[in-house]
């Protein structure tokens, strides 16, 4: 097997409703591919694992082919190939997994499995390069919300420092959105119809001054639910950008007080924001102004690297292939439930 | 001319690398293997596939196409070998062939024969066969309902793995007799290895005994895509056959949570695919 100094990592990330292809070179993002299918979940109120697992059969190989040509490269270029081996849907993660080792073995190239949650981290020394040892990261997307601490991203393992007990806050946006009678995903109308509102409404803060650094967004989801039925069932006008300001802001407050309260009693200055919510205006805003107060250096990848994408996987491929690690074996499997 | 070929639509994992003769010589086994074991396709097929490359002494980029049973099958393990054939020639740059993985049984067999394979939530997948020759398109239904219709169209013996799942259904069929048309020359490595207890080991081109449980044969879905590959025809779109539609629900209205208890505001999610479709609530979904 060939290790060059600056070897080609092709990524690939299928853990969702994205088909995500990425291409780095020694830090650089030389292109990148994504096809998704959240167009075809949106009147579901959700993803459909069917449906994600078969778009992503269909994408596969031409979002590949359309990376690799974006870039100008072949696939004998590709010195490596990484993959989300998990966490995720089941069958989604399976089609990834499988076209990577299959690029691999044609190629003779090594293969390396990847923590998805640990990609999100790694996407950022793509923009703001080399990360401070050790970082804390807050992930928060439509299936997971997550505070990691981050020794070392090629060495791993990240340590969990706290999850949501229950839903994850991208998924309790779709609940509320839904409630509300906005689209699936809820992220973008909440925050949209947020901006127009006031957040008054006291809902609660669950698990924000208990000590830990879980989460938990059920109560919330069910709070809001609850107040939102109440004005119905009285014949009252429900102040939907209200609702959402308020639902919002309670989110973001427990989500970026837990965040700076974790990078302070590890003694950590460099907070990583990442996740689909991460492009929420409201998480951005709250987590900039308790970063500076609390002198923590707070990096936030673009949007576009935000949500779940190939160059994630291919920086941390980048990383772990340069660091020497060790390659994953052919007979990898695709873990719905993998540990950090 | 070497052709690499693969199938993941039953409970079996097969991978032969054919080599592709001039007339007469026709195709040859240079290697194969298969694995019983329903839900570790994804596992178990690129190892085997570096095995049987390995023991044939052959390197990848020798390969000149792919071909790929194309279902129907379990839709997990269907795509396994759909997309790891796909990667497989599109990283190399040949082109990769998809037959009906029905007739990679049904194809050895003779006279009027119902090919049977496991379509779980007791169902099964099925086509008909006059001496090797599908008969019409594949289908999915009740064991009982195939069976009448076989019976309807004058079959009166079954193969497949899928018959033996049902014995009451299929009782009054019989079986085909072994060999059958177009065998293959097997020559050089050709073993199998039994992951867990399973079904057991088979050797050679598989579903041409009818002693072994039958299973979509990789080199006989070579053989029946030879001329096209031999003669550079383009294989046109890779593309499964599922037959079934995914299961997916579309919400109702969001539910009171002020009446009853129980979850609120719950997301009609839908059930996932088949048994081994891997249950993902979205709890389990990643960032
Ligand atoms: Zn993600």
């Amino acid at each position: 097997m060939r290790t060059p100094a600056r070897p080609l990592v092709l990524g690939i990330e299928t853990s969702c409703d994205e088909t995500g292809v990425g291409l780095v070179r020694g830090g650089e993002l030389l292109a990148d591919a994504l096809a998704s299918s959240v167009d075809e979940h949106a009147r579901y109120g959700g993803v459909v694992p069917e449906i994600a697992a078969r778009a992503h059969l269909e994408a596969m190989v031409p979002t590949i082919e359309l990376a690799l040509d974006r870039a100008g490269l072949h696939p004998r270029d590709v010195d490596a190939v990484a993959v989300t081996s998990g966490p995720g849907l089941a069958g989604a993660l399976l089609v990834g997994v499988a076209a990577a080792k299959a690029y691999a073995l044609a190629l003779g190239v090594p293969l390396h499995g990847v923590h998805h949650l640990a990609a999100h981290v790694a996407v950022d020394t793509l923009e703001h390069g080399p990360l401070p040892r050790p970082a804390v990261a807050l992930l928060v997307s439509g299936g997971h919300s997550s505070l990691l601490l981050v020794p070392d991203l090629a060495a791993e393992p990240v340590e969990s420092l706290g999850a949501t007990v229950d839903d994850a806050a991208g998924e309790a946006y779709d609940k509320v959105a839904r409630l509300l009678g906005m689209p699936f995903p809820g992220g973008p109308p909440i925050d949209a119809a947020a901006r127009e509102g006031s957040p008054h409404i006291p809902f609660p803060r669950a698990k924000a001054g208990d000590g830990t650094f879980d989460f938990s967004f059920s109560g919330l989801k069910t709070a809001v639910a609850r107040w939102v039925e109440a004005r119905r069932r009285a014949g009252e006008p429900v102040p939907v950008a209200d609702v959402a300001a308020s639902f919002q802001e309670a989110v973001a407050d427990v989500l970026t007080a837990k965040a700076v309260a974790a990078c302070r009693a590890h003694g950590v200055d460099t907070l990583v924001v990442g996740g689909g919510v991460a492009a929420n205006s409201r998480l951005r805003a709250l987590a900039a102004l308790r970063c500076e107060a609390a002198g923590i250096t707070l990096r936030i990848p673009r949007p576009g690297l935000c949500t779940d994408n190939g160059a994630m996987v291919a920086a941390l491929g980048s990383l772990r292939v340069e660091a020497g690690v060790e390659p994953s074996p052919l007979d990898l499997p695709a873990s719905s439930t993998l540990a950090l | 001319m070497l052709v690499l070929a693969l199938d993941t639509s039953t409970a079996a994992c097969a991978v032969a690398l054919v080599e592709l003769g001039a007339p007469p010589a026709g195709p040859l086994v240079r290697a194969s293997r298969v694995v019983w074991d329903a839900r570790r396709h994804g596992e178990l097929l690129a190892p085997m596939m570096r095995d049987v490359l390995a023991a044939a002494g052959v390197r990848p980029p020798e390969v000149r196409a792919v071909v790929v049973g194309a279902g129907p099958g379990p839709f997990t393990s269907l795509r396994v070998g759909m997309v790891t054939g796909a990667a497989f020639a599109a990283a190399l740059g040949v082109p990769a062939y998809g037959v009906c993985s029905l007739d990679g049984i049904g194809a050895a067999t003779t006279g009027p024969v119902g090919v049977i394979t496991d379509a779980r939530r007791r169902e099964v997948f099925w086509a008909r066969y006059q001496d090797g020759t599908r008969v019409g398109e594949p289908g999915v239904g009740a064991p009982a309902t195939v069976a009448a219709d076989l019976r309807a169209a004058g079959v009166e013996r079954v193969t497949g793995p899928g018959a033996g799942l049902y014995p009451d259904a299929f009782a009054g069929f019989g079986t085909p007799p072994a060999g059958g048309p177009g065998e293959l020359t097997g020559s050089g490595e050709q073993s199998g290895s039994d992951a867990q207890g399973g079904s057991g080991a088979q050797s050679g081109s598989g579903g041409l005994s009818g002693a072994e449980p039958e299973y979509p044969a990789p080199e006989v879905l070579a053989r029946l895509v030879a001329a096209d590959i031999v003669a550079g025809r383009d294989p046109g779109p890779l593309t499964p056959r599922y037959l079934r539609r995914p299961d997916a629900a579309e919400p109702r209205g969001p539910k009171a949570v002020t009446a009853s208890r129980p979850e609120p505001v719950r997301s009609a999610t839908a059930a996932t695919g088949t048994a081994s479709a891997g249950a993902a609530s979205a709890g389990t979904m990643p960032v």
